[in-house]
């Protein structure tokens, strides 16, 4: 219950951040709505001298659908994004997702960036960035770049960011088509059993796209390649479906641990998928 | 041990300025510094709401939050929402369906049904539940938590509509 003692940073602007996260390296760390870190921080698993409270920063906020494309700062909350009518509109699956996230306390608090850099594989929003192919950008000394979610996690807490960068934004195109984020979970506020989220655009009776990915079943979210072009060309009748499946099943590599052993896992992860891609294609 | 900060924050309409740790939790600043005992702790992994207050017009779990992260801030707890001779509908409701027994969760949840009814003025059955999911109850079985909110939803819009 009790963190250990830090230093307290709140600066106005990125360069103030910056300017903490060049001094320190990785003995600092941003501080969002601070639902992952403080709870590490309270069980003493993270140890984290210097915080920089990202609060005050300007411009980290912010939802913006212009055109076909969505930017959302990486200071939007769970609930700025559920709220939000323009990318319910835009993105529907966003909501979809965010109402599975956490607690209604949590999602005032929580932020999208948090949430996609944490590198926790039982978030949920990593592998609906995937799903999405959005881009994550990053800001550093050196400047901004860009980096896919599809090539941002590496293993569990370990991502593509380097210690004196500051994920700011993620951004996506407004997708078409079906949607649905299932989630398999024990009660409100848990991490997915097995989580998929599915994108599928119809062409006529057939299937012209596919995206698949999928939460908690790995040290990393897996968006399964495989699984999407199972899909396309189809009419994402029983056969394909089966095919999307066991394509998934190939990619995915869940451990056990309370929420069951990895056989369990697997079955839950094939039942979540088959739901998702009947609400998908129903709502294509 | 790291340098004290000076904070300033409204508590329930009052001002407040002292000197704390960042590390101090908001649940703690509230309850030892401040004598303010309605919010309480019910956990160390911020699931069980018991200490649910109101910031910035947000419903946050004070123990999930720095009393630095709070400086500058307006919270609102169960003491701010009523007082014994004075009860908030809320309260009122609570009492008279039988929203408590031991009332622990309490203060926790009529701070978090006081923003829900602020959000959803006449929620449904299945909004308070969900509405209300991150505040754990160990002795009611929720059901006559969720008569209280629609009885006081009710009866804040009659006096809503009365009023026009």
């Amino acid at each position: 219950m009790i963190p250990a003692a830090f230093e307290y940073h709140r600066p106005k602007d990125m360069a103030g951040v910056l300017a903490v996260l060049v001094e320190h390296g990785d003995e600092a760390r941003v501080l969002a709505g601070g639902h992952s870190l403080i709870p590490m921080m309270k069980l003493r698993m993270a140890d984290v001298p210097h915080l920089i409270d990202l609060q005050d920063v300007d411009g980290l906020s912010g939802i913006t659908v212009d055109g076909g494309r969505i930017r959302i700062g990486a200071m939007t909350t769970q609930s700025d994004i559920i709220g939000h009518a323009a990318l319910a509109e835009a993105a529907p699956i966003m909501r979809e997702a965010s109402l599975q996230i956490a607690d209604p306390q949590v999602r005032y608090m929580g932020t999208v960036g948090g949430n996609v850099a944490n590198g926790d594989p039982g978030n949920d929003m990593p592998g609906l960035m995937q799903c999405l192919d959005a881009t994550f950008i990053l800001v550093g000394p050196d400047g901004e770049r860009e980096v896919q979610a599809r090539d941002f996690y590496e293993a569990a807490y370990m991502t593509d960011r380097e210690d004196d960068e500051v994920l700011v934004a993620v951004a996506f195109d407004a997708p078409s088509g079906g949607y649905a984020y299932e989630k398999q979970k024990r009660k409100i506020g848990d991490y997915a059993t097995a989580a998929a989220a599915v994108l599928l655009v119809k062409d006529g009776d057939t299937c012209s796209s596919a995206s698949i990915a999928m939460t908690n079943l790995s040290d990393t979210p897996v968006w399964s390649e495989a699984a999407g072009d199972a899909l396309v060309g189809t009419s994402v009748d029983a056969a394909a479906i089966d095919a999307a499946v066991a394509a998934m099943l190939g990619d995915i590599d869940p451990t056990q641990d309370n929420r069951g052993p990895i056989e369990f896992k697997r079955h839950a992860a094939a039942m979540i998928l088959r739901r998702a891609i009947a609400r998908a294609w129903d709502r294509a | 041990m790291a340098k004290k900060m000076h904070i300033q924050m409204t508590v329930n309409g009052e001002e407040q300025e002292f000197l704390a740790e960042p590390r101090e939790l908001l649940i703690h600043t509230l309850r030892e510094r401040l004598n303010i005992t309605g919010p309480h702790i019910g956990c160390e992994t911020s699931h069980c709401g018991a200490c649910t207050v109101t910031i910035n017009g947000k419903s946050v779990k004070s123990c999930t939050m720095f009393v630095a992260q709070a400086n500058g801030a307006e919270v609102t707890t169960i003491e701010g929402l009523g007082s014994p001779d004075s009860l908030h509908v809320l309260q009122e409701a609570f009492k008279e369906h039988h929203g408590l027994q031991c009332g622990f969760c309490t203060p926790g949840m009529i701070t978090r049904a006081s923003k829900l009814l602020e959000e959803i003025p006449n929620p449904t059955e299945e909004e308070v539940r969900f509405g209300m999911a991150g505040n754990i109850c160990r002795c009611t079985g929720y059901q006559n938590i969720v008569k209280s909110i629609l009885a006081a939803a009710a009866e804040m819009s009659a006096a809503k509509e009365a009023a026009e």
